[in-house]
């Protein structure tokens, strides 16, 4: 069982510190420059953190119990490689949901 | 020729796609946190205050594990990391804003919100600052209200969905989706793989510091490419 008052501080924290975060250099710095080097890594924070966060969960899901399963990967694959070559989030995402519904309709 | 107005709609267009897989993510979290042991109040509170899916995925994993208060807050807000990285990528363009829609913007920034606009900012250095923000609050509008109805609606069906439609898939699709779209050239390409490959190899790095540590590697990979390709002349 969650105890109440550590949950609300949770909350609240990670509230106030995901502001905090996203507030840090908009509110911050304003429009001063940023130097050249930072920028140039900021560049690749998305295509860097988000595949990331994915890989993770496309090769040791945790709806298998970890094990890794065909329908999924083959989705990550055909949802990354289809935004790729449309430039098109929403063909690439029904692309994936259709490969994964195959998938797993395919294995059951 | 473009207006406040235009721009703004362009951003809601270009949102809009997000709502098909945000509502299974943003239900999938509704449920995940009923059946952790939330009401309808703490989950909605979540949804509202944090703003963050993979944050809050990670919060509600660690207290169901019962881990310290300190634990769970630094590695959701490590998982958030990225957000910082996304207010300084988009500080260049929305520096001249005044306090209060910065303010706003700051809570409205999230995954898609900072993919459209960055890729939108780079493709159109002629926008005013106005239009700048019309179009950040226009990819906004469609995706905000729709985390957080369908966090509602999620929390109030509760553990009735069945395992069957795999909602726990919809987060790394939703990632991806926003990924390709993004590979604009062998840099970003380089960044994606290094970043994945890292990622792999660091799952045992305990709290999800891993991925903290991958999207770095992704990021030094990135800016070293691009560093190459100038030296060579073929970055465009």
């Amino acid at each position: 069982m969650i105890d109440r008052i550590d949950l609300w501080i949770v909350i609240i924290g990670l509230g106030l510190g995901s502001f905090g975060l996203r507030f840090a250099f908009t509110g911050v710095v304003g429009d001063r420059k940023l130097p050249d080097w930072l920028l140039r890594h900021l560049r690749y924070t998305a295509v860097a953190v988000l595949p990331a966060l994915a890989a993770p969960l496309v090769v040791w899901p945790a709806a298998t119990g970890g094990t890794p399963d065909a329908a999924r990967l083959s989705a990550a694959l055909i949802t990354a490689g289809v935004g790729y070559y449309t430039r098109n989030v929403l063909f690439a995402l029904l692309s994936g949901a259709a490969t994964l519904y195959l998938g797993l309709y395919l294995v059951s | 020729m473009q207006t406040t107005k235009s721009v703004y709609w362009q951003g809601v267009r270009n949102g809009a796609p997000f709502i098909l897989m945000m509502i299974p993510f943003s239900m999938l979290f509704g449920v995940t946190a009923t059946e952790t042991g939330l009401n309808l109040t703490e989950t909605m509170a979540m949804s509202v205050l944090i703003v963050a899916g993979a944050a809050q995925f990670t919060a509600l994993q660690l207290l169901s594990e019962n881990a310290p208060t300190v634990i769970v807050m630094i590695t959701a807000l490590t998982v958030n990391l990225r957000m910082a990285m996304y207010s300084a990528a988009l500080t260049p363009h929305l520096g001249e804003a005044s306090v209060a829609h910065r303010a706003v913007a700051a809570y409205l920034t999230v995954d898609q919100t900072y993919a459209c606009s960055v890729t939108a900012y780079e493709a159109n250095p002629g926008w005013t600052i106005s239009m700048r923000l019309a179009y950040f609050f226009g990819v906004a509008t469609p995706v905000l209200p729709i985390w957080f109805s369908f966090t509602f609606v999620g929390a109030y069906l509760g553990a009735s969905i069945p395992d069957t439609w795999a909602l726990d898939f919809a987060i790394p699709i939703t990632f991806l989706a926003m990924v390709g779209p993004a590979l604009r050239s062998l840099a970003h390409i380089a960044a994606a793989l290094v970043a994945i490959i890292a990622s792999l190899f660091l799952v045992f790095v305990p709290f999800s510091l891993g991925v903290v540590l991958a999207g770095f590697s992704g990021m030094i990979a990135g800016a070293q490419v691009e560093l190459m390709m100038r030296r060579k002349g073929v970055w465009t």
